[in-house]
């Protein structure tokens, strides 16, 4: 009746409906009228074309957050430090953004391989110590995420401004926004980065299916003593999968730098688009395609919110609320697999 | 004649397989009774429909003369059948009786009361002849030691029927015998025991009767007293079988593999090999005979480059390889079928097909300049498949589907078939079936005389006996005495392999 692929597919996707009715319950306890919310939460994402801007302004980076943990996931390894290397992605590509004078076609390229490049640096360090003296990477990758927040309040406040509070805005030859896309959704904050974020899930979806280094990274996700004894270099393959993971978390920051905001400013804490990204790469089942869905999910989530209050009185903690019973419900899809089978049992 | 248990017409189905067809099996009170039939014949399929793990489709189960319905181990354990398990369900860090008690702790104002249930397990330990010390550490006792733990686990829950699911398979011959004493012991004290297996040499020793099903289907009880193996082994595989492998004399050519004044650590720094020496020469098969724990696997190890040695040399061909990485020595032309397929042989959530090419995947038809080739590596894989014959729905199958007998064969096929020079093949039939074994013997015996140098490590004294040209008995990380099988005999072998050294195994 079910085949495994079905019942893969379908944890999620119940996951979901599971979320939004007890979302809808605890806005009836709370004495909200739950059609009305959902509603004010469709029109705030698909409303009108603003909103659908902002809708897939907000999905870029959690396309890209969720492919970071997806990835390392896939390899064996928790990268709790996507947050960080978001950070490291995005004060590079500010940088270079700012500092240098080229044309388009080399300035923009350059700031977005930086940002990828600083974010596999902060990936490399917790992978070469993982890999070398065994210390967990979810100790390290914590660690380093507060490090790569305070680090680059300084350097903002420091080296890129005179104390001030943000930098100035990246030269327009490094810029991912576009007038024409921003006009077609009433100004919003809608850029390039998507078409970037897209691309990316391909190449993950590429290494991690079609190459022997992401037959190996598999291999040691799953079974380190049969890949060693394969001849695979397991030490190597962490670190390349942590470098890797990353690197698509530097993006993410560039997609903030060079996209939605053009800027850094100094941060009071983390922006979550890390964080999220564990949530996404969960509910996307760690696969490229999955994570686009989720990705997409949680931003609608996300912008939808913001209609609530104004729309149906909705405070927006409610939503957040809803995105954790999302999580939540993933998070025990062990659960949900076992009715899913005591069905197909039944149903016999 | 009343029995005990009475399984009737049980029926079990899996996804596209019917594991049970009709199977009756009927236990009297008192008796031993064996379970008979190859890998994936259904013996574990019948005995979790007896413990609750599975619910049959059909038929009934009788405990005692009444009908039950076992829902799940605890109506089991209420009915008094205990199950010893072939993997060990133990917790390394606990002392003997609080792995007993673990579920069923005697409570004393909120915390645990060990004193009590340590002196029942002492008692128990005694009654039985098991000789287990209550205190003891597990990880600081012996397998054979754990499985007498596990047995007392059954008994301090009160079973009368205990199960043992092949439970010499990790035992010491020396072990072996005193497990079947304590077998004797517990069916004297009036207990019953169902014996899954497929040893027959055990069957004859120990057991009154014997059910015997193929393939899902129940062929019949036999009384042991009248029948023969072979007429078991014919009646499991469902052809005739034969038990020592036909082989011709060896002819040994050049020294292939040399380990000279090898040491190696283990995991927790200790000398485990110490200054070994050993040779293997092209065209015939060495068999290490020895008792685990003896520094086996540590040499096995080193040869294949997942250990580093601190001292000494391997060479092959005259090549030194001592402390060359895993793919360097497979490069030089070593296969090792290794000791835990589970562990090192299989990523088991991969494809059984794309393990067939886990050693070869980086090079050219299954990849080109780092990108796979699927349809390559699927071709290659079905005809290994065949050829080695391993069921399978498919060879997109997870490996962990496979049973274990059918991963076994995958492994021998995909390290075969590499044409290597040298193959090391570490407990290659542990845990197997007649059939299985009779193939995986064949095949390494065929590879022999092509001219390559085989290194067998077993525990099974019959198989060293049966397979190998050679014997060399390692003790305590050395090598103490090279012998050839048709000059001896299983007791000087087993006197060797507890460390007396040849003069004195002959004196005996």
């Amino acid at each position: 009746m079910f085949s495994n692929r079905i019942v893969n597919i379908l944890i999620p996707i119940i996951s979901v409906l599971l979320g939004l009715l007890f979302g809808a319950i605890i806005m009836l306890i709370f004495g909200y009228n739950p059609v009305t919310g959902f509603a004010a939460l469709w029109n705030g994402a698909f409303g009108d074309s603003y909103f659908i801007g902002e809708t897939v302004r907000q999905v870029t980076p959690y396309i890209l957050s969720g492919l970071a943990v997806a990835f390392a996931l896939r390899s064996g390894l928790l990268n709790i430090g996507v947050e960080g290397q978001v950070f490291m992605g995005w004060l590079a590509s500010v940088w270079i953004g700012i500092s240098l004078d080229l044309p388009m076609v080399l300035h923009l390229p350059l700031a977005i391989l930086a940002a990828a490049v600083a974010g596999a640096f902060w990936g490399f360090i917790p992978g070469i110590l993982k890999a070398k003296l065994g210390v967990h990477e979810v100790i390290v990758t914590i660690m380093m995420n507060y490090i790569a927040l305070y680090l680059s309040n300084s350097i903002v406040r420091n080296l890129l401004t005179d104390g001030a509070d943000r930098t100035e805005n990246v030269a327009a030859t490094a810029s991912l926004q576009s007038s024409w896309l921003s006009e077609m959704t009433f100004y919003s904050r809608i850029h390039y980065g998507f078409i970037i974020a897209l691309f990316m899930a391909f190449i993950m979806w590429f290494i991690i299916n079609r190459t022997t280094t992401g037959f190996e990274l598999r291999a040691v996700g799953f079974n380190q003593n049969a890949s060693k004894y394969a001849g695979m270099n397991v030490s190597k393959n962490i670190i390349l999968a942590m470098v890797i993971s990353g690197s698509f978390a530097g993006l993410a920051g560039a997609m903030e730098g060079l996209g939605t905001f053009g800027f850094m400013s100094i941060k009071s804490g983390f922006t979550n688009i890390g964080f999220d990204g564990i949530a996404v790469a969960l509910l996307g089942a760690n696969t490229a395609v999955g994570v686009i869905l989720a990705a997409f999910l949680f931003g609608v989530l996300k912008i939808g919110a913001l209609n609530m209050p104004t729309e149906a009185g909705v405070p927006t903690e409610l939503v957040e609320i809803i995105i954790a019973l999302i999580i939540f419900f993933v998070a025990s899809s062990y659960m949900i697999r076992w009715i899913i089978l005591r069905f197909k049992k039944e149903g016999k | 004649m009343d029995y005990v248990i009475e399984m009737l017409n049980i029926r079990k189905e899996f996804p596209g397989i019917v594991a049970n067809n009709n199977i009756n099996l009927q236990v009297k009170k008192g008796e031993i009774h064996a379970l008979l039939g190859e890998n994936g014949a259904g013996k574990s399929t019948l005995m979790n429909v007896l413990f609750g793990l599975y619910q049959p489709e059909k038929g009934e189960i009788k405990v005692r003369g009444k009908k039950v319905n076992i829902t799940d181990p605890n109506v089991a354990n209420e009915q008094g059948i205990g199950m010893v398990h072939q993997h060990f369900m133990l917790v390394d860090t606990f002392t003997v009786t609080e792995n007993i008690v673990l579920g069923s702790e005697p409570k004393k104002a909120g915390t645990v009361n060990l004193k009590h249930a340590e002196e029942q397990v002492r008692e128990l330990s005694e009654r039985y002849g098991l000789n287990v010390d209550p205190k003891a550490k597990i990880r600081d006792i012996s397998v054979g030691m754990q499985q007498r733990v596990e047995i007392l686990k059954t008994l301090y829950r009160g079973a009368e029927i205990l199960i043992f699911d092949e439970p010499t398979a990790v035992l010491t011959p020396q072990e072996i015998k005193e497990l079947i004493d304590i077998m004797n012991s517990l069916v004297k004290e009036g207990k019953s025991i169902i014996l899954i297996t497929h040893k027959l040499k055990e069957i004859m020793e120990v057991c009154d009767r014997c059910t015997v099903i193929r393939k899902g289907r129940g062929i019949g009880t036999l009384d042991v007293a009248d029948t023969n193996p072979t007429e078991l082994a014919s009646l499991m595989v469902g052809r005739e079988v034969s038990f020592s492998s036909e082989k011709t004399k060896a002819n040994p050519e050049d020294v292939f593999l040399s380990v000279k004044d090898l040491m190696v650590k283990d995991v927790r720094g200790v000398e485990m090999v110490k200054g070994l020496n050993l040779e293997v020469r092209a065209g015939e098969i060495v068999g290490i005979a020895g008792v685990d724990g003896n520094g086996q696997s540590e040499l096995i190890e080193a040869i294949t480059g997942l250990r580093k040695s601190e001292a000494g040399s391997i060479h092959l061909h005259n090549k030194p390889i001592t402390n060359l990485t895993p793919r360097k020595v497979t490069q030089s032309g070593v296969s090792h079928i290794p000791q835990d397929r589970h562990k090192f042989g299989l990523i088991l959530d991969f494809p059984i097909g794309e393990n067939m090419v886990l050693q070869s995947y980086h090079g050219k038809p299954y990849s080109k300049k780092g990108i796979m080739n699927f349809k390559q590596i699927y071709k290659k894989a079905k005809a290994l498949i065949s050829e080695y014959d391993v069921r399978t729905p498919s060879a997109e199958t997870p490996a962990r589907s496979l049973s274990g007998g059918n991963q076994q064969k995958a492994i021998i096929g995909r390290e075969v078939d590499r044409s290597p020079d040298l193959i090391i093949a570490a407990q290659p039939t542990r845990g197997l079936d007649v059939g299985a074994i009779e193939f995986i013997h064949q095949k390494l015996i065929e590879e022999r005389d092509k001219g390559r140098a085989v290194l067998l490590l077993s525990f099974e004294l019959d198989e060293i006996m049966n397979l190998s040209d050679r014997i060399s008995v390692i003790f305590d990380g050395k090598i103490i005495a090279d012998v050839k099988p048709e000059e001896t005999s299983e007791q000087e072998l087993g006197l060797l392999m507890a460390g007396n050294s040849t003069e004195k195994a002959g004196e005996q």
